[in-house]
């Protein structure tokens, strides 16, 4: 076990060494979210009964966006400079190279987010610094970036890997919107808990299965 | 150390290794020849787990193949024409990497880059380097973790003639080592040079075996163009 997470964690630690060289990924998810909170804010800026019920959908859609930037990038990194072989090659169990990529991307993900949410604070006005909102936020974000570590997989060997993924990751991760979204929605509207509790039921269940299903097939994706 | 029967790869409707029967000793170093298409990477791969094979029995260092997974990598070091390197981390940050993915200690990191005489480099990025020094690199981390077998593909592509020398001494040493290497390439005389047996492989099969030994230059080439001569009549 010991071993295991050794190796996770170089997987993370090499990621994120070679993003602090190059600063690719993590510049590109947040400048597009920037924009993309901006550009929502003015849109919305006359019609302050639209921006009450739409916001929680802004900033989800700006999350998985930006997340899909950092999905592509992530095994693309690897299959364009040859590398994902020197991976495949390594003596550990194959879900050690699907753990540290999902962490990775999961952790650039919370990173762009960390530095997003304060901003949608101060322009939409919504209180986004309760505990629980943030623990929706990780959630959502964890079962984005399980599926999506899993389907960039999926599509990396394809020469359409750009198109392909997103049109098969929106359909999957639907569920993890769509309770995203919900569950936001009731703490940006001070709505007692057991009223959107399902929602964050719902994150839980699919956060678990995917994880689940990702550690037993990751194995057989990888091969050609 | 390598034992393969009846092996058959299959990508779709394209058979690429049809029955192939394949066997290397333990210490031998093989050099595979072939034409572009013969199957020499795709057998490499199958070999190395890193694809499946669709029938056939392939048995590496007593692993049998697909079941044999992590256990059998640990006995394995893998070459390609690309390097497998990351280009923004530094040819030491990269032994690093690789160095805990298979357990290796900070100490044989730095053996292996004075093995491959980038110890004065280890702090640079490999994108700066060389495609010679990539390639020596490539060839550390491959000997990291002291494998036993050595799968090699190609590895002179893209080396000048000085870079392609400083290679050969370089896996000369380490086949010097008591390795069993199967190395593939297109360059007849530095493969023959290098290994101490050839086998050439043509549509999926191996065509004919001959101790690198009882080769010289001339013969090598007549041996190629006989075998090359067999392919066209299969």
């Amino acid at each position: 076990m010991k071993l295991y997470l050794r190796a996770v964690g170089a997987v993370i630690w090499k990621d994120f060494r070679a993003e602090w060289r190059n600063r690719e990924n993590l510049s590109a998810m947040l400048v597009f979210s920037l924009l993309v909170i901006l550009i929502f804010n003015f849109a919305l800026e006359l019609d302050l009964n639209a921006r009450a019920s739409l916001s929680a959908g802004v900033l989800w859609t700006t999350f998985i966006f930006a997340g899909t930037i950092g999905l592509n990038h992530s095994l693309a990194v690897e299959k364009d400079r040859g590398c994902l072989d020197g991976l495949l090659l390594a003596p550990v169990d194959r879900s050690v190279i699907y753990f540290g990529k999902a962490i990775g991307n999961l952790v650039f993900m919370l990173i762009v987010e960390a530095i997003v949410l304060p901003i949608f604070n101060f322009l939409y006005g919504f209180n986004v610094f309760q505990p629980g909102f943030l623990g929706v936020v990780i959630l959502g974000s964890i079962g984005y970036a399980a599926v999506g570590t899993l389907l960039s997989t999926m599509v990396v060997q394809a020469r359409t890997r750009d198109i392909l993924l997103p049109i098969l990751l929106f359909p999957l991760t639907l569920p993890v919107i769509i309770a995203a979204v919900r569950a936001s929605q009731g703490f940006f509207q001070n709505l007692p808990l057991a009223e959107f509790s399902i929602w964050v039921n719902i994150l839980v269940a699919y956060d678990l299965i995917f994880i689940a299903v990702a550690f037993m097939v990751f194995d057989y994706i990888l091969e050609d | 150390m390598i034992l393969v029967k009846k092996l058959v790869k299959r990508f779709g409707p394209i058979t690429v290794l049809r029955e192939l029967d394949f066997e290397v000793k333990s210490g031998e170093f093989v050099a595979l020849l072939g034409p572009n298409g013969a199957g020499k990477t795709t057998l490499l791969r199958v070999l190395a787990t890193l694809s499946r094979p669709t029938s056939g029995l392939v048995r590496v260092a007593s692993y049998q193949l697909p079941q044999a997974g992590a256990s059998l990598r640990a006995d394995l070091g893998v070459v390609s024409h690309q390097p497998l390197l990351y280009g923004d981390l530094t040819a030491e940050e990269n032994l690093h990497f690789y160095g805990k993915l298979y357990s290796v200690g900070a100490e044989r990191i730095q053996e292996v880059l004075e093995l491959v005489g980038l110890a004065n480099r280890k702090n640079d990025l490999v994108r700066t380097f060389s495609r010679g020094m990539q390639q020596r690199l490539a060839i550390g981390r491959a000997i990291l973790h002291n494998p036993r077998i050595l799968l090699l593909d190609e590895p002179h592509t893209g080396l000048d003639q000085e870079a392609g020398e400083i290679l050969d001494s370089l896996l000369h040493s380490v086949a010097l080592e008591g390795r069993t290497v199967v190395m593939t390439s297109h360059d007849l005389v530095r493969a023959a040079g290098l290994a101490s047996r050839v086998d050439l492989l043509s549509r999926g099969k191996i065509a004919a075996s001959v101790p690198a030994a009882d080769l010289s230059a001339s013969d090598l080439v007549d041996f190629y163009r006989t075998a090359l001569k067999g392919r066209g009549k299969a």
